[in-house]
Order: C-alpha cells, then structure tokens, then sequence
C-alpha cells in the first residue's frame, strides 16, 4: 500500500491527467458530478453519491455508430471509428464498480457491444471507499463493500491522506508510473485504513437501510409478482420522467435514432431511452405496454425478477440510493420490493 | 480500414425486383450491390432493414433459406418505415440490410418427417413462407402439409399465383383458403380461419406452425385446443417493437425472453409460461 498527502493531490491528478483523460467527483453548479479535471476543477472526494453514476463512461449518453451517405439510389455506410483514448477514474464508489459488472453482464455477452468494451478496455478504474455514506445507501443488501471497493485501484481517504493499492495489474501498471508521488505506507498506516474499514461496514449497518434484504423468491415467482395487484397502487403516481433510468448504474435500455443532415449525410446514433417512456414500445400496429402501469411494471419487474431469472440470482441494483433521492414522488425500488414481498408474502 | 465491426452496422444490399402483392402489400427482393444473397438464414430468422434517415424496422425474411440468389421481405403498410417503402422502393434503390437474427422453426430436427399444418392470416404468410417454400426443396424430409390461409377479401392474398397454382401441385400438399366476406366470382370457403379449421377436421397428429394478428392466434389456438392438439405441437412467431436485435436495448422482451433472439419462434406453452404482454 502506498500514500499521498492532500498537498500532493493536485500533482496526482496532474500526473493522472498526463496517462488519460482523467474524470473525477467535482463540484459542478452546485452539485457533485464526474467531470473531466482541469486546472481549476473543484474536487470533492468527501460526498459519497454523485448526481449521475459513471456508467456514461462506458456507456456513452449519445454514442455515434455511423454514417450514411445517399445519393440518388446509392447508399454507402462507414462505421464509426471506435474510441481509442485511454480514460483513468478516480473516486468510483463501490457501487457504481458493481454496477459495472453488471452492464458488462448484458454489454459484454455475445454478440458483443464493441463500442461499450473499447470504452471499459480503455479505462483504469480508481474506487474510493465511501467515508461517509448517505442515509440512502444500502449496498450491503448485495454484499457490495463500500469499505473495499473493486476496480484496478483502491483508495481511502482517511484524514488528509491518501491510501492507494492496486489490486489488477492494469491498476500497477499505472501505480508504477507515479512512483515518485507515492509513497510506501506504514504498518501504521494499515492500521489506520483497516479502522477506517470498520467504521465505514459499521456505519452502512446503522442505516435505516442497514438492515435491507431483497428476496430472491421474486424472481421465482414471475407470473405471481406480474399479477400482483401491488402495481395499480404503486404505480398511480409515477410521473414517466423516467428519472430514476437516468440516474441508475444499471440501466441500459436504448434507442437508436437518424439524424438526417445535409446533402444526403445521416448519422446514426445511440442514447439512452428509458423502458418508462411512453413510446418506447409503441409500434404502427399496436402497443403491449399501452399505460404507465405496465412500463412501471417492467422497469422493475427487469431489475428484481427478469434479471435474477437471467443471471444466476443477480439484482440489477446496487443499492446507490439515487433512484430515492431523484424521484419527484417518493417511489423506488426499496418501496416496490417491500409491497411485493408483503404480497406475495417471501 | 475502420476498427468498428459492430454488429450493429448493417450491409448494404440493392433492391432487385418489387412485386406489388395487394393494394398495401409488396414483396421487395434484396441481393448485394453485386449480385449473390447478402446472409444465409434460417426459415423463421430476420433481418433489419433501415432507411437511412427515418430508421430500422425488424422483417421476417419471407424467402427460403434454399434459395442461393436473394432475400425476400413481404411488408405491408403500416408505419412510417413501411409507408415509405411502399411509396419509394423502387428497382435499383440500395437499402441497409442487417441479420439474420432471432431462432427459427425447427425444420432441422423436430419438424422432420412431420406432417405439417400451416395456419396463416393476412400478412402472416410472410414468415410461413420461407418454411413452406423450404419445405417443398426438401419435399422428401417432412410428411404431408396443408396450408390454412384466411385474408379479408381475394385481392388481399399475397402471393395468389404461387397460393393457388404451384404449391397445391406439389406432392401431398394441400392449400385451403378462405376470406373474411362472400365475394362476386369467388368460389372458395368463406369465413374466419378458426371455424374454417374446425370445418377442415384435421386430425391432432400434425405440427402447427401459426401466425398472424394476435387476435387470430389467440382464436386459432383456442380451436386447435378443441380438436385435440396440444399446445406444444404449435409454434408461433411474434413480432414486438426492436431497435438492437441482439438482447440489449431492452424493448422487446416478454418477461425475461427476448423476442429478437430467444424468438421469434415459440411454441404456444412456451409462451403460456410468459407473462401476458405481448
């Protein structure tokens, strides 16, 4: 393990800047934000929860794909060039890490997005254990540890010190190349980490969602939980501001759009769309989610019964907490989880 | 030479005949730019079709796999894609063209030596065809097939010539027709197609491979039940809102089945065991 005092930081992200565009929790109109770091980014490595997750790193919010050029009857096509620029992030939660695993789950299977995995191949990942969580955490329901968080890198940030250890050899690579910034930690130190450690797995378990389960008998029970007649109630007053898809690390739902320019050019792209949106299954003939209460329906039913079903038991969540803090109307995923426990009665 | 080979980036083919079918279906035929089929597929599989500009559209390919030349895509108006290909394909227009994707009916193993029924409504042929046409080259590997097609009137038929003078002159092959309303000059049955297959007392020893309006199959499926078949003697294709065709984007899903490529074949208790969505 090595370590780096605060009035180094501004020469790491320096020295970091110098192997890849380095992104990095920053203070943006008045919220917190991964931003790419320039000279005069303010950085804040104190709170636990951006507005965003990261995932917009690998998958991009709008990602061009190609290029048209029609002429007449001619059509000729040229795919985008796919990114090449190394990337580094610093101060990635241990949840937005799992959250990763679980975009890659659906990105990485075959056939695969090669657009997503040029962009997580380019990418040093540097978590941060979160020091101080928010009272809407709850990773720990899926054994997520905020304390150690995964990634090539791993930090803590105790007191005005930085402790930084590699855990992949991508995360040596890089750690080699900053010799001269770190250096080596004491037994002290360790100590110092591992408290910190402690306090930080106690701290999660005093949270009023310390103590949350989801159960995997949802994910058993397909048919009873689409039925549930929890839906009408919970669903009523979703706004379909599709919010909470935005913010969340394990969305991934798409859309793939034209944009006609001029002379004959169009350029297709990808962005994200949000299974909340009205139209977003909605076809010339027909629609098979026709209200807000089969979107809902579907949002969650992917992330606590299909998913599962899909991948050995897996939630697609990771407990970040930003869904509850974003929605305009009190719902989340911790609520409808519990309605649908209480009625099916797992 | 570009880095990307995403299986999103579509080829791109030349329209090389449009046979206009009914007042609002043609039938586009697809060969690369130089001649010779763009992608080998299997009867059921399909494929992407963009326009460059307004967006893809998921079609089955109503071709058969046995043919070595070309693709065929049955497409009635309907949207905004379709609308538009009704209005401008034309001979020569080159088009994007991406697949095959999703399963296909069986025909490789458990359709062998069957003997088959064909249940189509309407624009539902399309997909039928690639099998029917597949089956007919391999006419020596399945037992005897009867094609059931119902359309609203005589001039709604897609593919009439082939309906009524080719395939009912191959071995052991049987087409039954019917329309939803009598008809001056017209001959044949009249009626929906579930009392028509009620009618045509087929015996429950036969594979049903069914599709067309969801109201149809569901109606099909509940005269099938009566005569004695069994739900997974039926196969179905389905046809949901796509953008990927890979199992990513997240729209066509029923449940944690994806349509584009868990489908779109089924059998009718596979989709028993799905959520009612679709």
């Amino acid at each position: 393990m090595f370590k780096i005092a605060k009035a180094k930081w501004p020469e790491l992200w320096q020295a970091l800047a110098r192997e890849g565009q380095l992104y990095l929790p920053a203070l943006v109109d008045g919220k917190t934000d991964f931003a790419p770091w320039q000279k005069d980014t303010k950085v804040d490595l104190l709170t636990a929860v951006t507005a965003k997750s990261l995932k917009q790193l690998f998958f991009a919010q709008v990602e061009p794909l190609m290029h048209f050029q029609t002429s007449g009857k001619k059509v000729a096509v040229t795919p985008q060039e796919l990114p090449a620029q190394p990337t580094i992030a610093f101060g990635v939660r241990a949840c937005d890490l799992a959250g990763f695993t679980i975009l890659d789950k659906v990105f990485l299977k075959e056939p695969v997005d090669t657009f997503y995995r040029a962009r997580r191949e380019n990418c040093t990942l540097i978590g941060l254990a979160c020091g101080f969580p928010e009272e809407t955490c709850f990773c720990q329901t899926f054994n997520i540890d905020a304390a150690s968080p995964a990634g090539d890198i791993q930090t803590w940030l105790v007191w005005d010190n930085l402790y930084w250890e590699s855990r992949t050899g991508k995360g040596q690579q890089l750690t080699a190349k900053l010799a001269a910034l770190l250096t080596e930690a004491t037994a002290e130190d360790a100590k110092l980490v591992q408290a910190q450690q402690t306090k930080i797995r106690e701290t999660l378990s005093k949270l009023p969602l310390g103590r949350l389960r989801f159960s995997p008998e949802l994910a058993k029970h397909e048919q009873e939980v689409f039925n549930s007649k929890v839906w009408e109630k919970l669903s009523a007053t979703c706004l379909s501001c599709c919010g909470c898809t935005y913010v969340c690390p394990t969305c991934h739902c798409y859309d793939v759009r034209d944009y006609a320019g001029k002379d004959g050019a169009v350029e297709r792209f990808r962005c994200w769309d949000s299974c909340m949106n009205g139209d977003f299954t909605k076809m010339a003939h027909g629609n098979p989610r026709k209200g807000q209460l089969e979107r809902f329906r579907q949002r969650y039913m992917h992330k606590l019964v299909y998913f599962p079903e899909d991948y050995e038991g897996t939630f697609a969540c990771v407990g970040c907490g930003r869904c509850l803090r974003i929605c305009p109307v009190n719902l989340n995923i911790v609520k409808v989880a519990k309605e649908l426990e209480v009625d099916l009665h797992v | 030479m570009c880095n990307c080979q995403d299986t999103l980036i579509p080829q791109i083919g030349v329209v090389t005949d449009v046979c206009r079918e009914t007042a609002d279906v043609k039938t586009y035929r697809v060969e690369k730019p130089g001649g010779g089929k763009l992608f080998e597929h299997l009867p059921g599989q399909c494929a992407l079709l963009s326009v460059p500009g307004m967006g893809e559209a998921i079609f089955s390919i109503t071709s058969s796999p046995t043919n070595k030349n070309y693709l065929e895509f049955s497409i009635k108006r309907c949207g905004s894609i379709t609308t538009y290909l009704d209005d401008e394909l034309e001979v020569g227009q080159e088009i994007a063209v991406r697949g095959p994707y999703g399963n296909h009916f069986p025909v490789e193993d458990k359709l062998r030596g069957k003997d088959v029924l064909f249940i189509a409504g309407g624009i539902g042929l399309a997909p039928m065809r690639s099998v029917i046409n597949y089956m007919l080259d391999k006419r020596d590997q399945f037992g005897s097939i009867d094609i059931v097609y119902g359309a609203r009137s005589r001039e709604d038929f897609v593919r009439y010539q082939e309906l009524t003078e080719i395939w009912p002159k191959q071995p052991k092959t049987k087409v039954h027709l019917t329309i939803d309303k009598p008809q001056e000059g017209w001959t044949g049955n009249v009626g929906f197609v579930p009392a028509f297959l009620k009618a045509l007392q087929f015996t429950p020893d036969k594979t049903v491979l069914l599709c067309g309006p969801p109201i149809m199959i569901k109606l099909c499926l509940a005269a099938l039940i009566e005569m004695g078949f069994k739900k997974n003697q039926v196969y179905t294709t389905l046809e949901l809102k796509m953008k990927c065709g890979i199992g990513k984007c997240g729209r066509c899903n029923i449940g944690k089945k994806y349509v584009c490529k868990d489908g779109p074949v089924f059998t009718c208790d596979e989709l028993d065991e799905m959520p009612d969505e679709y």
